[in-house]
């Protein structure tokens, strides 16, 4: 039997806005996934600290703060630090376009942004799960 | 036989004859909050109504039809857009622009380190400054917000919670330096802590001394601040977190009732403090449903402090309320469809009775409103205002069985919540067991997944979709360069000022929160030294210690 995909849910940044990632993460949930969920207010290292600790295959980020273009690059980059270089990171918030760009070259893969269905963060996960070196893990 | 035997008797020979001939669309008849809705109401639905107990007149208890006489006849509600970013110059600088528009008073959107008590220069500040509101360390960031606005003649409302006092000090100080003495300011701080455990998520503070800091300012503002309204008790953002539209009205009035509570066992006068408790509710799409929301607030509210609270005053009774549309409605494709959805929304506000009104901008799921979206969301209001004759008369949907129905469907779901909340031991007992925590994430989940099965329908999003849209609005920039200049001035600010006498204050207030004593003086004075923001939650904290919430989905 396949083994679950392994999400940390978590909400970098001061903002308080956990409706988005408590979503995301009910519906990870739902469709099969194990999902762990950091709670609020959680710097990078935090965050790469429960990654690494848990054993994620992905990394959820969600912020609503404005500060996007900082804590985000800052996490792969730290999880690049600890060794970490299989696990998808992917965010989630109120990120303009061109800052979504930016942030795929910096190693967030993707950027769902309001208005995207759950389903279809779902299935981006799962498809990329198949194909990527930890499913075998 | 009773007219309504008679109304329902001729209504089933209608339904009799409508069968044949009425099939229904494939849609959900319900609220948005999935409350079922009939298809035609009629005084039958509204029999056991009392036109004098149950509505009133305007200004009359139970004020169902408004809190004033004469409403909008009298004066329109306060046009009060929400607004910060940036550093204090370039909040300062949209201030101006939106009294030149016709604005009738201000609204502080301060940035998430103010928000969250750290100052600009923290490493937790990091990515953060002027980004989500406007950057405030100390009074002197706070004398250069409120440059050339004179502070006897606008009102300012300020969204700050866990930090209030201490913006609320600023603005004292700053009123001081105007030649404005404290009793001749007036305004808002949101000072909602409760609804910060509950929905919005930006607490410092373990909820009891937080209660203490709240009734500190209560107590200091009766004798000190008289127009000054000590708390905002809100439920904007339990609505925006995902709540249904019962679940705001109920949760918001028990978080009133916990606040007078506490007045009252800190051994304030009801009507002292009473009447300065002001509301903030949320205006989402559901027309009918949210005109009908802030009619039953103001029933129950009025009814609960008379016979309840025992307050005497009339004005004590009074629920006033601010509104701001529905921040959560809004779409990130088609964005210019907004300014129709905000249109509705504070419509709805409107006809509802509120006091003061923030339209949202069209841009706003996009980042933080341009010039050009923020002066449409005024205009709107000016439209509703001056053009659509909506302010001619007062409470407009009153008698309409479907409004009034729903006014009491709303009620009565308020206090089946309030027994629940009650037999949990109160509102402080059931955040700690999560239960408001739950109760918003499940609706939150509901609603989406009736989007994402087409249950609901979301124009742009999951219907009349555009493929490869392109978003032709202009986007607010915070220019990077903001950050440097912000941690530039708060550590110029540490080097100019009498450093020995920050710190001999905050000692003082130190030693206040360890006892006792009303802290708002002391905050006041260290404010006036040129404490920082973070300085002074800092040693705050070192008494009070940290909240912690337990992550649940």
């Amino acid at each position: 039997m396949e083994r679950k995909v392994r999400v940390l849910v978590a909400k970098p940044g001061l903002d308080g806005h956990d409706r988005g990632a408590k979503v995301v993460a009910s519906a990870l949930r739902d469709a099969g996934m194990e999902v762990i969920y950091t709670g609020l207010h959680q710097t990078p290292e935090m965050i790469v600290e429960a990654a690494v600790q848990e054993d994620v295959d992905v990394v959820g980020l969600s912020i609503l703060s404005g500060a996007h273009m900082t804590l985000l690059p800052r996490v792969v980059q730290l999880l690049r630090e600890k060794g970490v270089d299989d696990v998808l990171v992917v965010g989630g918030g109120i990120i303009p376009e061109a800052d979504a760009e930016e942030l795929a070259s910096a190693g967030i893969a993707r950027i769902f942004g309001p208005g995207c269905p759950t389903s279809e963060i779902a299935s981006y996960i799962k498809d990329w799960f198949e194909t990527s070196e930890r499913a075998g893990v | 036989m009773s007219d309504c035997e008679k109304i329902r008797e001729a209504g089933a020979k209608w339904r009799e004859r409508l069968r044949p001939s009425a099939t229904e669309r494939d849609a959900l008849f319900e609220t948005i909050s999935g409350e079922p809705v009939r298809d035609l109401y009629t005084p039958c639905d509204v029999e056991g109504l009392d036109y004098e107990r149950d509505l009133g007149f305007p200004g009359q208890f139970p004020f169902t039809r408004g809190i004033r006489n004469n409403m909008y006849r009298g004066r329109l509600w306060t046009m009060r857009q929400f607004s910060g970013f940036g550093t204090a110059m370039d909040t300062n600088k949209r201030y101006h622009f939106l009294l030149d528009r016709g604005q009738t008073g201000l609204s502080v959107a301060f940035h998430m380190p103010t928000i969250m008590g750290y100052d600009s220069d923290h490493p937790r500040s990091l990515g953060e400054v002027g980004r989500c509101g406007v950057a405030i360390d100390s009074l002197e960031d706070m004398e250069v917000l409120f440059d050339r606005i004179p502070l006897d003649r606008v009102s300012t409302s300020m969204t700050i919670n866990a930090p209030a006092s201490i913006l609320l000090a600023f603005y004292i100080c700053v009123a001081e330096k105007q030649g404005v003495s404290s009793d001749k300011i007036s305004g808002t701080i949101q000072n909602d802590i409760l609804k910060e455990y509950i929905a919005q998520k930006t607490w410092i503070f373990p909820p009891e001394p937080s209660m203490r800091i709240i009734t500190d300012i209560m107590g200091f503002c009766v004798d000190h601040v008289p127009r000054w309204n000590t708390i905002s008790i809100s439920g904007y953002h339990i609505r925006e977190a995902g709540s249904t539209a019962a679940q705001e009205l109920a949760f918001t009035l028990a978080d009133g009732f916990a606040y007078v509570e506490a007045g009252i066992k800190a051994g304030l006068d009801v009507d002292r403090f009473a009447p300065r408790l002001s509301f903030f509710f949320n205006a989402h799409l559901d027309f009918f449903e949210e005109t009908a929301k802030y009619r039953a607030a103001r029933r129950i509210w009025a009814r609960e402090m008379k016979e309840k609270y025992k307050a005497k005053k009339p004005e004590s009774w009074l629920l006033r309320f601010h509104t701001q549309t529905a921040g959560c409605s809004l779409t990130a494709q088609q964005p210019e469809n907004n300014i129709v959805r905000t249109a509705y929304e504070a419509l709805s506000a409107v006809l509802g009775g509120t006091q003061s009104l923030h339209t949202n901008s069209m841009d706003e799921t996009l980042a933080l409103p341009s010039e050009k979206a923020a002066q449409i969301a005024l205009r709107t209001q000016q439209i509703i205002a001056c053009e659509s004759g909506v302010a001619n008369t007062i409470d407009p949907l009153a008698g309409s069985y479907f409004v009034e129905a729903l006014t009491e469907r709303l009620e009565k779901e308020a206090y089946d919540y309030f027994d629940k909340i009650e037999s949990m031991g109160g509102v402080v007992k059931a955040i700690d067991r999560g239960f408001f925590q739950k109760e918003i994430a499940d609706a939150a989940y509901e609603y989406q997944k009736k989007i994402e099965q087409k249950k609901a329908i979301v124009v742009g999003v999951n219907e009349y979709v555009i493929e490869d849209e392109e978003i032709e609005i202009p986007i607010l920039k915070i220019d990077p360069e903001v950050e440097r200049i912000q941690v530039g001035r708060v550590r110029a600010l540490r080097e100019k000022r009498d450093n020995g006498l920050v710190k001999t204050r905050l000692e003082a207030l130190k030693k206040a929160a360890a006892g006792p004593d009303n802290l708002m003086p002391l905050i006041l004075e260290a404010a006036r030294a040129y404490a920082t923001l973070g300085e002074i939650i800092q040693v705050l904290k070192e008494v009070f210690g940290e909240y912690k919430e337990r992550p649940i989905f």
